[in-house]
């Protein structure tokens, strides 16, 4: 269900299909392993079964003898990167890290690790020739709980990179404290009539793409590369690859395949430089794909947590204080999302006093990478269940507490910036009107229901985009960036220009490009596409309306200001006779001074945030505490939806990956710090079958700061669910959940422990 | 005399201190500095309380985990964003998204 403001728009708004939907349901679609060169040869990596461990030698002859083998590579075959940080568009990064989690020189920092690389005629072969190399380790001991390497005797993953609260260097786990204080926080709770305190542990999670990993390279004697591979991002796996390799960003050109998902998991490297150095060392192109074990064992998963939350509030509801406590995973390395957590875990309130704490934490786990609103889910299982206690302790319905305390504009971060236009009030209004949450609660033989819901943050990015819009001279369009199409981004960007030009989504053709191909884009992330390149888009597109009226304006022999557009037609105002479509003057270009092609390169302001408040109801099986999703409804602020299917798509994904994460989804590690379920059999993902039909509520607040009023959507959706399967859980159990996920072994243990 | 005009047209900005800097503030969650652009604004903190620079800048450049908001907005230009009269600025962690 969509409930949806009417608007001005003639192609915004509109479900056409998607561009690119007939090459993906047919199967003509080019994935990162569908790509086939002539002489094509095929890598395979050796990982580390061990979680620490220094590398001492590793003997690689026998594989270089096995017959079919091209190859063998370590780390010594790449450049020794030097200690420092870089910027990757508007991110630091640091490239020795990122070379030393692509393949490891000294030292293995988790069970997976790459330590060498094969290529072969065949995968067959290369799998052979891994099995010939002889690695010799001294095993160190491991640590893989946050709490745990925080502690002073525990394990150091990298010495000397720590650093203290003064700043200064120190031999420690904890990679970075971000610290946000403000108000009395001691007065704020003696100020308030009830105090939450409570601590939840969640675990590491993978974000779960369906396409594993890819990277097709071709090193040419001329030192000219080219690089296939499935990324958020072209320009940033071109950047990252060049600084692991220690090359110029112009001797790479990467071309994006489609891409079979990535939610954030695509954005680090993996595969493009040792393809590459493989590629160079033979002289032929060489294709690699990780298998799913490789891919949930050592590409970026989100991170595992331990987080406290105290909460006050007073009679009438009002939070009077908040005090948060979090340390995240980071990995292998540095770089966890506990600071977009900190920023995000009680942002949709207006909180006078607060202080909140987070800590980056290496263990020897795969590093994390972004997932979803990264940092943020974990968060709001904190924040999101203890404001559901406090609102029952008080007697106040959960969302007319979230209506009491809920952030407009004006309203004070966490992190101190003040928020512009947002919807979050009108998101928590309508969850409160939906059919939903008025409807009763159904009833289940044999289960407890329940009710919950929550709410949840996310800043949404901008980030730089480039476009071009050509105009055929049969009156279409062609729409070129650079942003790979994750989530129908492609649809979106046609729909901008159609808008402008008074054409059709149909009549507009998108094409993602090459890194030579179009200007410089960040990577698809931050739900930043439709908002940023939308933008990019929109400017070129009015750049070639401006070009077309100076055109009529010739044919005419009239002032430009004399020209008008209106429904894809041109009027002369000084002589009301004269007019001509669009389709008319595009075949007059070649007369009027030749081709008309408009772009434009952003870096736009004014990013619009996003809120959502979800409705769930479950039953639980006391006996087998197995959680059904009975009904579920999103609630979201999307700004102006320019293609609503494609905006409840991303809705209902984030949903089900949360609820993944909620119920089932963890990363298990036995004492020997392996990981025991690297498989889709035994790490459970929701099903069609798990799930209801989602539904969603589209709450349109446009963004003042868009041309057309976007806001970005693909991230926010997967922050409530949890929260509000744990407070549905609740309602139906009276068990207060802490624990992600809250599988069925869990929450029997809580069951049984609450009956005594 | 130009100096006089310079000072009348240099900006008055809020600064809100981060918790973790706030010992070389002397515990102030907040001050006043003036520039025209972040990196104007830094440089007059570091006059008033020596040490900050190095703080939140690194090679030139802004440490790679602190971004700078500018009235609410992530600064895109970073030391360069410029900085309009009685604005606010907070430093907050770099974030991306997936």
């Amino acid at each position: 269900m969509a409930a949806r403001q009417e608007h001005k728009f003639k192609v915004i708004g509109t479900r056409p299909i998607r561009h690119d939907g007939v090459d993906k349901v047919t199967g003509r679609a080019q994935y990162g392993a569908d790509i086939d060169l002539a002489g094509l040869l095929h890598g395979k990596t050796l990982r580390s079964s061990h979680a620490h461990a220094n590398i001492k030698s590793i003997d690689t002859s026998a594989a270089e003898a096995l017959s079919g083998v091209k190859a063998v590579i370590t780390a010594q075959d790449f450049p020794n990167i030097e200690p420092g940080m870089a910027q990757m568009g508007e991110l630091p990064v640091n490239p020795q890290h990122m070379s030393l989690n692509c393949i490891a020189r000294d030292k293995v920092l988790y069970d997976g690790h790459v330590v060498a690389a094969v290529v072969a005629t065949s995968p067959h072969i290369a799998e052979e020739a891994l099995k010939l190399i002889k690695v010799d380790y001294e095993v160190l001991p491991h640590v893989q709980n946050v709490m745990d390497a925080m502690n002073d005797d525990a394990p150091i993953l990298l010495p000397g990179l720590g650093k203290g609260d003064d700043g200064e260097p120190k031999d420690t786990n904890v990679a970075n404290h971000v610290q946000f204080e403000r108000g009395d926080i001691a007065a704020g709770f003696a100020a308030a009539e009830v105090i939450v305190e409570r601590e939840f542990d969640t675990s590491m999670v993978h974000q779960g793409y369906i396409e594993p990993h890819n990277s097709v390279a071709q090193y040419s004697s001329d030192g000219q590369s080219t690089i296939w591979v499935s990324t958020q991002g072209a320009f940033t796996a071109r950047d990252q690859t060049a600084m692991v390799l220690d090359m110029p960003a112009s001797k790479i050109k990467v071309v994006p395949a489609e891409i079979g998902g990535g939610f954030g998991g695509k954005i680090p490297i993996y595969f493009e430089p040792i393809s590459l150095i493989l590629s160079k060392k033979t002289g032929k192109p060489v294709k690699m794909v990780m298998s799913r074990a490789e891919v949930l064992k050592a590409t970026g998963p989100t991170p595992g947590s331990h987080i406290r939350v105290k909460m006050g509030a007073d009679k009438d509801g009002k939070i009077t204080a908040a005090e948060v406590w979090m340390a995240y995973e980071a990995g292998g390395f540095p770089g966890s999302p506990v600071g977009a957590g900190c920023m995000t875990i009680i942002t949709p309130y207006d909180i006078e006093n607060l202080k909140i704490d987070g800590y980056d934490v290496l263990v020897n786990k795969p590093k994390t990478a972004a997932y979803r609103a990264p940092g943020s889910t974990n968060a709001a299982m904190g924040s999101e269940t203890v404001i559901d206690e406090l609102a029952e302790k008080l007697g106040i319905d959960p969302l007319e507490f979230r209506r009491i305390n809920g952030a407009k504009e004006g309203t004070a971060q966490a992190a101190g910036p003040k928020f512009g236009r947002i919807g979050y009030l009108e998101t928590v209004e309508a969850a409160k009107t939906s059919d939903h949450f008025k409807s009763e609660l159904p009833q289940v033989e044999g289960r407890r229901v329940g009710r919950g819901v929550a709410s949840g943050f996310w800043f949404n990015a901008g980030f730089q985009s480039s476009a071009t819009v050509a105009i055929n001279s049969d009156g279409t369009a062609n729409v070129v960036t650079g942003s790979i199409d994750i989530g129908g981004t492609r649809a979106s960007c046609a729909m901008i220009a159609a808008e402008v030009l008074g054409l059709t989504a149909e009549e507009v053709h998108p094409v993602v490009a090459d890194t030579e191909s179009i200007g410089h884009t960040d990577m698809t992330g931050g739900s930043r596409v439709t908002f940023a390149t939308g933008t990019a888009v929109y400017d070129a597109a009015q750049d070639v309306l401006s070009q077309l009226k100076e055109r009529a304006a010739k044919s005419w022999k009239v002032e430009t200001d004399q020209v008008t557009f209106q429904d894809g037609v041109f009027t002369c105002t000084t002589n009301g006779n004269e007019s001509m479509t669009l389709k008319e003057l595009s075949g007059k270009l070649p007369r009027t001074g030749g081709p008309v092609m408009g772009r434009a390169s952003v870096n736009p302001r004014g990013v619009g945030p996003a809120f959502a408040t979800h409705v769930v109801d479950v039953a639980v099986d006391e006996e087998t505490g197995k959680v059904d999703i009975l009904r579920y409804t999103a609630v979201q602020d999307v700004g102006t939806a320019i293609h609503p299917s494609y905006v409840e798509g991303q809705m209902q994904g984030g949903v089900a990956q949360g609820i993944g994460w909620a119920l089932n989804e963890e990363y298990v590690y036995g004492d020997d710090g392996r990981l025991q379920n690297a498989g889709f059999l035994d790490y459970r993902m929701p099903t069609c079958l798990d799930l209801p039909m989602i539904e969603t509520v589209l709450v349109e607040v446009p963004n003042p700061g868009h041309p057309v009023g976007v806001r970005g959507v693909g991230e926010v959706p997967i922050i409530p669910p949890p929260a509000a399967i744990a407070n549905a859980i609740y309602s139906a159990t009276g068990v207060r959940m802490a624990d992600l996920p809250m599988s069925p072994p869990r929450l029997c243990k809580a069951i049984l422990e609450k009956n005594g | 005399m130009h100096a006089l005009l310079l000072l009348h047209t240099v900006s008055m900005t809020t600064v809100f201190i981060p918790s973790l800097l706030r010992k070389l503030t002397g515990g102030k969650d907040r001050t006043t500095a003036r520039g025209a652009t972040v990196r104007e604004i830094i440089e007059d903190l570091e006059r008033q309380f020596p040490g900050f620079r190095d703080r939140v800048i690194e090679n030139g450049d802004l440490t790679g985990s602190i971004a700078v908001s500018v009235n609410g907005e992530i600064s895109a230009e970073g030391l360069h964003e410029a900085v309009p009269d009685e604005s606010e600025i907070h430093f907050v962690p770099a974030i991306g998204g997936g």
